[in-house]
């Protein structure tokens, strides 16, 4: 099947508004008889829910979770992007868009992200306007920051929790059409498979968390919005229980998978400290504008220091390596996301790292205390100060700005990073890939669709901060309301869509047999068992520094995982009751497949950009010398995979990229 | 360190439970709680017997999933935090754990360490929303100045994370707490002021309904919070029903 993104003709500015003007809609008393289901209640699956519940729209929503207010959505601390220029700094719709697609190193859709800046500002007026907290100044206005990779502020947050106030904000929407009835809400429910009729998604097959029973729900569409595949690595900053399950299940069921190795490796993550880690946190990039990253200079000390015979506060200035500011004396510290994990890889690998596990640098904020401390000391009129007061004082002003993620800090490591640097080491974070869409969010399966998180659109090869939260409500409350209609106005004489038909017996019978084989299955090794090595191969070859050979190694290693997975794996306990190990198998033996088409991806994306680094592609010399070097000559287009069966033999297909309105350059930090 | 784990073990809501003892090996300092618990886990799996359920997911502190009430505490011996956020450090070798899910009548255990809080979704569709469409097209979001004093307060009260610490702190297994909260944040905000009196007495209403008991301003639930939430949230839904009752709609 040829890829048509349906992106409407026409100046760039224009696209949106004139295809909205255009659209077919359903008229109110037809959308009372149509269905749509949505699997995912996080800020994309939750505004999508409750908006086309207001439409009139009956809506099926569904989340893995007890609530939808527990979606990961819930966890992202620093704030969301709009071009509001309340700050009077010169930003516009345009600016937003320039610095997304850039950010993205140029592997993103134009036009999907001009709608995205086009729609940013309504996003804060609906927020507002349904009670979100948002900072604000003395005058009772809106108050902004700034964040990474942009030069103006634009980002509205609620405290360190804009995250959750926006989630909230969602489930309050969603609470009220639940009690209105037009949302049925399904919790503790898992979507195992789309049912398809005649080549449209007409329902799913959801398995109840609690019972174990495997239910039948139809629809006239489905909505996946399910979030990202980063728990492919087994240790990342997602939440637990975040999964692919949905977004792989529509693969497999002719959705294309795209870009799948475009994922962002976050550089300050509080480190592992051993083989039980189940999760690993992330302190804000915030932090990144006060603390100095550093490892020894000389690698006896960073040995000394592994073993616990040196502290860093011993290791003198003058043996100190501050390795950011070394090698990129532009930005230093403040390098995009990608540069600054790759650096710390780096240096760890070559011996220098400052934990037991050598895999952690340190972020230090002693230059900023004495910094800010010298300024208090002015301000407030104290002559001569000794260096303790000055500590002191400096120490104020950081505790104010993060006090909350110092006090998280040392909850975890039970150090108390005022008087010693914190240790940090990146994470996976962040899946700018997933399912293809076309301009209306529609997958490759008609009736199907996927927002947020789980679909590659809007971010290209990197994400920029303040971003994710900003798509998922474009998606959900902006964008899908009005593209959803157009399909489903061919829709208002279908009529309820039957339940028990072939293909949903089918369907649930597929869904049955991989139950009954993981409970019969009887091996000897648990799922964990499975995820944990998935995940080593997955970091150590497929990680944030990527060749030929390993990616090679990482396919054939991750399929035989795989083959031993299905020989071998326990779950103990049966069908039909809560049981949480099948939930697990069940997302695992997905990851073991999703994890080897990432490699492929990887494979066959021979240049580097953004989060996806490939050492045979890096500049030979000159200023830029050994940095990612893009190739856009060869690779600016999205990768888009049909599935074939075995992952090893997935189809490309290639949407072109055209970049109309912006000029491809380099990026550079120098 | 080595450790035993008296935990409650509970097939599904209508069977009988009771406590079982476990015994845990080489558990690290370093570890949180719920990593302790996997550990269990692995070990109970590996020997063919079922794993204990517990809720869980985010493991940040931020979700409210996890539930724990640990040596008679919610959420375990340390102050502002949740279970996934509670360290083995806490503890020392040779101690002896109890761990049981949430008790509350409105809580019914569903497997062993995990309650049904269906309870808390209901009281929120009674009324924790504000009745705006969501379609776009309201006003300017800096069109309605909100003092930065209202706003932080209304910020603090909506910090709460859902997790149900409150009531399984209460002796009365009351939840106003937690509906104290919700009533507060909108309270605050003159967004939430046209609906305020229907939406503090239909929340107030449904959590009677699913009976919680009342607050004897003991303040166990504010002391055990893991947000921080206050009892200034009870008394200002206690005037917000006050003022309702008196003024109608």
């Amino acid at each position: 099947m040829a890829l048509d993104s349906k992106v409407p003709e026409g100046p760039i500015k224009d696209k949106w508004t004139e295809y909205k003007n255009h659209i077919n809609l359903v008229n109110p008393a037809n959308k009372r008889n149509i269905d749509i289901i949505v699997v995912g209640t996080g800020l994309a699956g939750g505004s999508a829910a409750a908006t086309l519940a207001e439409l009139g729209y009956n809506v099926k929503a569904f989340a893995y979770q007890d609530s939808p207010r527990r979606a990961h959505s819930i966890a992202a601390q620093g704030g969301i992007n709009a071009a509001k220029n309340y700050m009077g700094d010169g930003d516009s719709n345009y600016r937003l868009f320039y610095d997304t697609v850039k950010g993205g190193d140029y592997r993103s859709r134009e036009a999907n992200v001009h709608r995205l800046a086009e729609v940013s500002g309504n996003i804060i007026d609906q927020c507002v306007a349904q009670g979100v907290p948002f900072a604000r100044d003395y005058g009772g206005l809106l108050d902004n920051r700034s964040f990474g990779g942009v030069l103006v502020s634009r980002t509205f947050y609620a405290k360190g929790q804009t995250g959750q106030q926006l989630l909230l904000g969602c489930y309050s929407a969603m609470n009220r059409q639940i009690a209105r009835g037009k949302i049925e809400m399904f919790n503790r429910h898992e979507m195992l498979d789309v049912v398809k009729v005649n080549g449209k998604a007409r329902g799913i097959i959801a398995r109840n968390l609690i019972t174990g029973e495997i239910e039948r729900h139809s629809a006239h569409a489905v909505v996946i919005a399910t979030g990202g595949y980063g728990n492919v690595y087994f240790l990342s900053t997602n939440a637990m229980g975040s999964n692919a399950t949905a977004a792989w299940k529509i693969h497999k069921k002719g959705a294309y998978f795209a870009n799948p190795c475009f994922t962002q490796i976050h550089p300050t993550c509080i480190p592992r400290s051993g083989d039980y880690q189940s999760k690993l946190t992330l302190m804000s990039e915030s932090l990144r504008n006060d603390g100095r990253i550093w490892v020894p200079a000389k690698l006896e000390d960073a040995k000394a220091i592994q073993q616990g015979k040196l502290k860093p506060t011993d290791i003198a200035e003058a043996d100190r390596d501050y390795y950011l500011e070394r090698r990129y004396p532009a930005f230093g510290n403040l390098v995009p996301r990608d540069v600054a994990s790759r650096a710390a890889k780096e240096r760890c690998d070559a011996g220098y790292g400052v934990n037991a596990t050598g895999e952690a640098v340190y972020l230090d904020f002693a230059s900023a205390f004495v910094r800010y401390g010298t300024e208090q000391a002015k301000i407030h009129g104290i002559k001569n100060p000794s260096d303790a007061e000055i500590k002191k004082l400096g120490q104020g002003i950081i505790e104010s700005k993060y006090g909350n993620l110092f006090q998280m800090y040392e909850k975890i490591i039970a150090e108390n990073p005022y008087e010693t640097p914190m240790m940090i080491y990146p994470a996976t974070h962040y899946t700018m890939g997933g399912i293809w869409v076309d301009y209306n969010l529609m997958t490759t399966v008609e009736g199907l669709y996927c927002i947020g998180e789980a679909n590659f659109s809007d971010h290209g090869a990197n994400r920029l901060g303040a971003s994710a939260l900003m798509q998922g409500l474009a998606d959900g409350y902006f964008v899908l309301p009005y593209t959803i209609g157009d399909y489903l106005s061919d829709d208002i004489r279908t009529g309820k869509i039957p339940t028990d038909t072939p293909e949903f017996e089918e369907a649930e019978k597929e869904v049955k047999d991989k139950i009954d084989f993981f409970i019969n299955n009887k091996g000897t090794k648990t799922v964990d068992h499975f995820h944990k090595r998935l995940g080593k191969v997955m970091w150590d070859k497929v990680g944030m520094s990527r060749n030929e050979k390993d990616l090679t190694a990482a396919m054939a290693e991750i399929k035989e995982i795989r083959e031993e997975f299905w020989k071998d794996v326990m779950v103990p306990g049966s069908a039909n009751e809560m049981n949480v190990e099948l939930e697990k198998a069940g997302r695992v033996a997905d990851f073991l497949e999703l994890g080897e088409l990432f490699a492929k991806d990887a494979l066959v994306r021979r240049e580097s950009c953004g989060g996806h680094f490939r050492e045979e592609s890096v500049e030979l010399d000159g200023e830029q010398k050994g940095e990612a070097k893009r190739d856009d000559v060869n690779f600016a287009f999205v990768s888009a995979w049909e599935y074939k069966g075995e992952p090893a033999d997935a189809v490309l297909h290639k949407e072109e990229l055209e970049f109309k309105d912006i000029e491809l350059k380099q990026r550079s930090y120098k | 360190m080595n450790l035993t784990l008296k935990i409650w073990r509970q097939k599904d809501s209508n069977a009988k439970g009771q406590m079982v003892d476990y015994k845990v090996n080489d558990i690290s300092e370093h570890m949180s709680f719920l990593e302790m618990m996997d550990v269990l886990n692995e070990q109970l799996v590996n020997s063919g017997e079922e794993p204990v359920a517990f809720d869980h997911d985010c493991r940040e502190g931020i979700c409210g999933m996890c539930s724990l009430y640990i040596n008679g505490e919610a959420h375990g011996p340390d102050r502002g935090i949740t279970t996934c956020q509670l360290h083995m450090r806490m503890f020392k070798d040779g101690d002896t754990i109890t761990i049981e899910p949430w008790r509350a009548a409105a809580f019914p255990v569903i497997k062993d360490l995990i309650v049904d809080r269906m309870a808390f979704e209901r009281i929120q569709q009674a009324g924790g929303y504000i009745s705006v469409n969501t379609s776009g097209n309201t006003q300017d979001a800096n069109s309605l100045p909100i003092s930065k004093h209202a706003a932080d307060e209304a910020m603090d009260a909506a910090a709460c994370i859902g997790c149900g610490a409150c009531v399984a702190s209460c002796k009365n297994s009351s939840a106003m707490l937690f509906v104290g909260a919700k009533v507060s944040q909108y309270a605050l905000l003159p967004q939430g002021q046209v609906e305020a009196a229907d939406r503090v007495m239909n929340m107030v209403a449904q959590m009677d309904l699913e009976g919680f008991g009342n607050c004897t301003n003991t303040g166990a639930c504010e002391v055990e919070c893991p947000k921080g939430i206050t009892l200034e949230n009870i008394a200002r839904m206690n005037r917000e029903f006050v003022k309702a009752n008196v003024k109608g709609n």
